[in-house]
């Protein structure tokens, strides 16, 4: 009975190793039939490919790296900065040519900007910013600016006068910290403006929603909303839709599709584009041209627009 | 049943885990040329010195029949009140001691909710893991905390013998609970309570001291690796751990342990901690979608539970 039972175990064991196997080569297929030609190889590790804009990045990126002929190995850090440091940690030992980072967090990231450092692998950062290591060249949109271009919009919309409420993005990640500077500068230099509520609600949809729901509860007179991003903008819409109040401008920041298909319904009265397929074009002919050990700016700004109902 | 079948039988079930570790391994040796280095085979111990710790932890309530869902929580907390302190300009070692203190105290809140108020495990972790986060975020206002200085990183990023600190502290804490499991009183009532409680407690066993002490520690192994992980990321994530204790119950369950109490090993748990950790580590090696690699992740510990349930 036992030696029956065991034996199946062993079977089993042995569907587990072939099913591991098998995801693996399915997983390879694609660079098993490619030449056997060493290609450089690019390591891009991103915070989190459940959000179009870093989907939208990587898509940039791999272009770029298809038509330069070199080799992208994408990692997803599900938003985890220990995940992330993980997966820097295996692209150090893939000994790619440079690694591009889309940091999960500022701070926490140091420690794998070191170790790339420490291995003789040049990094570059882009979107976000990381607060130290060697960086060889921090891409980004100008933030800032991106912000004082919402904060414009809406003070020009309300007339310089009304209650506006901020929803922020992850707490600490520059993006947060960077576009609620703009929008503040933008809206303190209009007096009747006031922001009555500022809460963060991490860059994502579901949490835009549950945020805005509470705030709307909370303040019976809203005309205005900025989110640091569009997926909690969107988030945002719908809450202010599910309350029917109206009258309220919503502005996103990313410009993603959907965001996009929204301006032009006319329930989101702006976003500001970043260009994230650029941001990855940019980042994969940088890294070019560190691997040909040309010179880089520090930092490269990518271009961002406001974009409005047509 | 014969004696040499019972053997038998017991081999198999100690040897099925690792049989499955060494043919992973094999398999990612074949396929990668990378994985089987010093460095990378460092590299992945290091990456699963955190959640072996905690799994540690879960393996002996586990083995009680219990489970503790808020080990996640507890790292969250423990890594953001330490590093709260150094920042504060606290003694390292008061810091990281107050820390663990601190693990062992939702341990024990959870241990005293399931010995004395008598609710069942899974529920009352779950409170003790959703509580334990709304602290964490009251504590930090929701952002991480850095600047605990360079003396801290030694904990999770320092070397011994070019041998990683995280990696030596478990083989040291894996050594212990081995020994209390093999050789300690503790070890066997922990099993005896896992076979049959009310068997346990007829026999003179105080059940109720032991499911204490076995929740304490699988808090304060939580908060300790919350400790190390802060200094390996040199910075308290706030949003840190969040759903680790699946991680930690999927090593245990692949170790062999079984759900229901009294069956397993400590060793076991740690070739679980390192299938998994293998798992992600060669996936990431071969370049596999991320995608992917959740869909292995699942089957595999599926199948571990599947392979449990046969084993009865």
């Amino acid at each position: 009975m036992f030696q029956k039972m065991s034996k199946k175990s062993l079977w089993l064991i042995l569907l587990l190793v072939v099913f591991s196997v098998s995801t693996f080569l399915t997983g390879c297929g694609s660079t098993k039939q490619e030449p056997a030609a060493k290609k450089t190889v690019i390591g891009l590790s991103i915070s989190t490919l459940n959000n179009p804009f870093f989907v939208d990045l990587r898509d940039g990126a791999k272009a770029a790296a298809d038509a330069n002929g070199m080799e992208l190995v994408v990692m997803d850090a599900q938003d985890d900065a220990s995940k992330q440091l993980a997966n820097i940690e295996n692209l150090i030992q893939q000994k790619v040519s440079i690694i591009i980072i889309n940091p999960v967090d500022s701070k926490a990231i140091v420690p794998a900007i070191e170790a790339a450092n420490k291995a003789n692998i040049p990094v570059i950062t882009v979107d976000r910013s990381a607060a130290g290591g060697q960086v060889v060249s921090a891409i980004a949109s100008d933030n800032i600016a991106g912000g004082k271009m919402a904060g414009q919009f809406i003070v020009d919309k309300l007339g310089g006068k009304g209650k506006i409420v901020e929803l922020e993005g992850i707490p600490g990640s520059s993006a947060a910290n960077d576009r609620g500077k703009g929008f503040n500068e933008a809206v303190k230099a209009a007096a009747g403006l006031t922001v009555v509520a500022k809460q963060p609600a991490d860059f994502d949809r579901a949490k835009g929603m549950k945020v805005m729901e509470n705030i709307l509860q909370a303040n019976p007179e809203i005309n205005a909303v900025f989110a640091h991003n569009d997926e909690m903008a969107l988030g945002a819409v719908e809450a202010i839709t599910a309350a029917k109040r109206t009258g309220i401008t919503v502005v996103g920041f990313d410009a993603t599709a959907d965001a996009i298909k929204a301006v032009n319904d006319g329930t989101l009265a702006a976003t500001v584009a970043q260009k994230p397929k650029d941001m990855g074009k940019v980042a994969i002919e940088t890294a070019k041209k560190v691997i040909a050990k040309e010179a880089v700016a520090a930092t490269i700004p990518v271009a961002l627009e406001l974009v409005v109902k047509k | 049943m014969s004696e040499k079948k019972q053997q038998k039988f017991v081999l198999i079930r100690k040897m099925g885990p690792l049989l499955g570790l060494i043919l992973l391994a094999l398999v990612l040796t074949i396929l990668s040329d990378r994985f089987l280095t010093v460095n990378n085979l460092l590299n992945v111990t290091r990456q699963i010195s955190i959640n072996a710790i905690i799994s540690v932890g879960m393996t002996l309530v586990i083995l009680t029949g219990g489970i503790d869902l808020s080990v996640g929580s507890i790292v969250a907390l423990t890594g953001s009140i330490t590093a709260g302190l150094l920042v504060g300009g606290q003694a390292l070692l008061t810091s990281v001691l107050i820390g663990m203190m601190v693990g062992a105290l939702l341990g024990l809140c959870n241990g005293l909710l399931i010995t004395r108020a008598e609710i069942p495990p899974f529920i009352a972790t779950l409170g003790t893991m959703t509580a334990a986060r709304g602290f964490t975020l009251v504590y930090t206002e929701g952002r991480p905390i850095t600047g605990m200085g360079e003396s801290f990183r030694f904990l999770g990023g320092g070397y011994i013998a070019g041998i990683p600190v995280p990696v030596i502290l478990m083989v040291i804490i894996f050594a212990l609970a081995y020994i209390v499991l093999k050789r300690n009183r503790l070890g066997r009532y922990i099993y005896a309570i896992g076979g049959n409680e009310e068997a346990a407690r007829l026999s003179g066993i105080n059940t109720k001291k032991i499911l204490l002490s076995v929740y304490v520690l699988g808090g304060l192994l939580a908060g300790f690796s919350g400790i190390i992980m802060a200094s390996r990321l040199n910075s308290a994530q706030p949003t840190a751990g969040v759903s680790f204790e699946l991680d930690a119950i999927a090593a245990v369950v692949l170790g062999g342990t079984s759900l229901s109490g009294g069956v397993g090993t400590i060793g076991g748990t740690l070739i679980g901690a390192l299938i998994i950790g293998i798992l992600d580590n060669g996936l990431n090696l071969l370049n596999v979608s991320s995608f992917y690699q959740q869909v292995a992740k699942g089957f595999v510990i599926l199948l571990a539970v599947f392979l449990d349930k046969k084993r009865r």
